[in-house]
């Protein structure tokens, strides 16, 4: 089985570009380009540099030792929270902004939700003093005002997007109505594994930089490149997508996807696609959403704003499919109290979003001898308000 | 033959108007199909709403908003329209995204327009080469046209890949935008105008996206088969009601 993007972009039967005619010379233009680009020595160069020097990478694999002795188990932490502007997303972004050089295009658009991808998108726009206008619902905008004011300082232009529930995927919307207007000089940065062909692969490969490093630096530790287990919250599917990347092929390692059960699989408020979804089509792409049964896009429920999308990427579609991955949900309380808890152990306040990756630790038993990875995809500073308020800080 | 091919064979330019069903209320949609006929449009584009419509700008993402909260779905649509016949002759199409009709099955769906007489959809994130592969050999079982788009980004040799896999006629995306774009026409409009009409394509083209009034449409239709006017339509009813459509229609010939 092949758990990488087909040339189509297929991942199994998903993924694809179902795309409205007006956006196939873009995506098209991008897709011709963006392997030969990246496999260009030339950009290799400037991306490791700048993941090295600007992002501070390789970011450290760290044995928990007190969460471990708590879980009798060994558990390694790959700490992408040390990343210049908090979380994984600028892996991406980086990326994304050498190869919008490399296209020529002078314009940069990008969506966000709670704000990390647009604040990690105007960061690199900054650094490369390129235009740059963020879409985030009209509801995000107010309830992420912190991430809003990091844009600005950036120099980015963050437009509220005012349609269907005003929240990521009315910002996805938007986003991609701009693209469709601006179709030469703009190149759209999409924040996740999403999206249509070549987003999906493209976004996986800059942040397949995770596995790589999990590999060197295992090596190094444990003298084996290969953990029992890899665990990565998934929101749309990135940070996961780039833990898992180097480790598709191998069986030996257990590939677990942690989604977001908001307040319960059934309570009506949660974002848990792999069990709530069906097949359809989401932002171009063929994959598991959250849906009607007649076919009309519901919003998802999570307290992380990061997991709050009602699709998922479709190669985590397919890893759910084939079986490749095990998919389990975590409810906002248990994510909670897993944040609290690695706060208290470690010293380390993690996102809300990677604190449903750590909360498995209560819900699956491991080996004593079980080496598990978790990708603790970002930090807890964005999230303070949040922690304060559910646990009256 | 189907009704949207005979109608291509008069000779004369063809308006075609889009309005989204179940907008402004529920249970217009019948009388707004029927007022359309009664005021000489020739061609009409049902839309069937979704809740997200990445091809459309403010206007059509309003009343598509309005219509899921009034309550319109694909069944529903059905049933308003199961008797539509008895009343019109005009040509019909669905004009909706890809996912509600893949929820509720591409084969039964088709089904369903054929049993009704509906003429033909246009979906516009259906892509050429999955239509091709999936789903063209039903189209064609039940007797729809699909209506394929092509915008002034659109090379060449792909506006020729399309052509060869229209049966009804191409859908000319006026410029790069989503709809209710109201810049008028301008030069990029007119070379591209002119750069299609010397492909002679074997199928027609009708013009959407930007046409608003008369001269709009005169534009759009000097080298061209017809016009659709979408985004405007919405507007006018949306202010002065459904009881007002032939004024609309006086604006624009
Ligand atoms: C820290 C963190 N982790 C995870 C995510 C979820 O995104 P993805 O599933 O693409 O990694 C986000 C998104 O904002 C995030 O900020």
């Amino acid at each position: 089985m092949n758990y990488n993007a087909d040339e189509k972009g297929y991942y199994g039967e998903f993924g694809g570009a179902f795309i409205p005619e007006m956006l196939y010379p873009n995506t098209e233009e991008l897709r011709q380009n963006y392997i030969q680009i990246m496999e260009e020595p030339s950009f290799k160069k400037e991306f490791d540099q700048l993941l090295k020097d600007y992002v501070g990478r390789p970011t450290p694999l760290y044995h928990a030792k007190r969460l471990s002795e708590k879980y009798n188990t060994k558990i390694y932490l790959k700490r992408e929270d040390l990343c210049h502007t908090g979380a994984h997303k600028v892996n991406n972004t980086i990326g994304q902004i050498l190869m919008a050089k490399k296209l020529g295009k002078t314009r940069i658009i990008a969506e966000t939700g709670a704000g990390q991808h647009g604040v990690a998108t105007a960061t690199v726009c900054a650094l490369m003093g390129i235009q740059c206008v963020v879409y985030m619902g009209e509801i995000d905008i107010a309830r992420q005002a912190p991430n809003v004011a990091r844009m600005k300082m950036l120099g980015a232009e963050v437009r509220p997007a005012l349609s269907g529930s005003r929240t990521l995927k009315d910002a996805t919307n938007e986003a991609i109505r701009d693209w469709i207007n601006n179709p030469v000089d703009t190149h759209y940065i999409i924040g996740s594994v999403v999206g249509p062909h070549p987003y999906p692969d493209m976004v996986a490969r800059f942040q397949s930089v995770i596995s790589k490093e999990i590999k060197s630096q295992l090596k190094e530790k444990e003298g084996t490149e290969n953990p029992d287990y890899v665990v990565a919250c998934v929101g749309g599917g990135s940070n996961a997508a780039g833990a898992f990347y180097h480790y598709l092929d191998n069986p030996n390692v257990g590939i677990i996807a942690v989604e977001a059960a908001g307040k319960g699989i059934d309570s009506g408020e949660s974002a848990a696609t792999s069990v709530l979804g069906k097949v359809g089509i989401i932002h171009g792409s063929k994959t598991l959403l959250m849906q009607t049964p007649d076919g009309q896009i519901t919003e998802p429920y999570s307290i992380s704003a990061g997991l709050d999308y009602p699709g998922v990427g479709p190669m985590h579609a397919h890893l759910y499919r084939s079986g490749r991955g095990e998919f389990v949900s975590i409810t906002d309380d248990d994510a909670m109290k897993a944040g609290l808890l690695l706060s208290k152990l470690e010293g380390i306040i993690p996102a809300i979003e990677s604190s449903h990756a750590l909360a498995l630790l209560e819900h699956k038993t491991f080996k004593p001898d079980d080496i598990v990875v978790i990708n603790l995809s970002g930090r807890g500073d964005k999230d303070l308000d949040t922690y304060i308020n559910y646990f009256k800080l | 033959m189907n009704r949207i091919n005979q109608k291509l064979e008069e000779d004369k330019k063809i308006l075609s108007i889009y309005f989204t069903a179940g907008y402004p209320k529920l249970n217009d949609t019948v009388k707004i199909i029927q007022d359309l006929e009664k005021n000489g449009v020739d061609l009409i584009e049902i839309g069937l709403p979704f809740s997200d419509p990445l091809a459309d700008g403010p206007t059509i993402q309003k009343s598509s908003t309005a219509a899921l909260k009034n309550g319109m779905h694909t069944e529903l649509l059905f049933e308003q329209l199961k008797d539509i016949r008895k009343t019109v002759s005009i040509p019909l199409i669905i004009m909706g995204y890809f996912n509600p009709i893949f929820q509720y099955g591409v084969e039964a769906f088709c089904k369903r327009c054929q049993e009704i007489g509906i003429d033909g959809l246009i979906l516009p994130d259906l892509p050429l080469d999955v239509y091709l592969k999936d789903y063209e050999a039903i189209f064609v079982k039940y007797g729809l046209v699909n209506v394929f788009l092509i915008t002034p980004q659109t090379s060449d040799k792909r506006i020729k890949q399309i052509d060869n896999a229209s049966n009804g006629f191409i859908y000319m995306v006026s410029s790069a935008s989503t709809t209710g774009a109201t810049t008028g026409f301008g030069e990029e409009q007119k070379t591209y105008f002119g750069r299609i009409a010397a492909l002679n394509l074997n199928t027609p083209q009708i013009v959407g996206f930007g046409i608003n009034n008369a001269e709009t449409f005169d534009q759009a239709t000097q080298t061209t088969a017809g016009a659709i006017i979408g985004s405007a339509f919405i507007k006018h009813i949306t202010q002065f009601g459904i009881d007002t459509i032939s004024d609309f229609i006086k604006t624009i010939r």
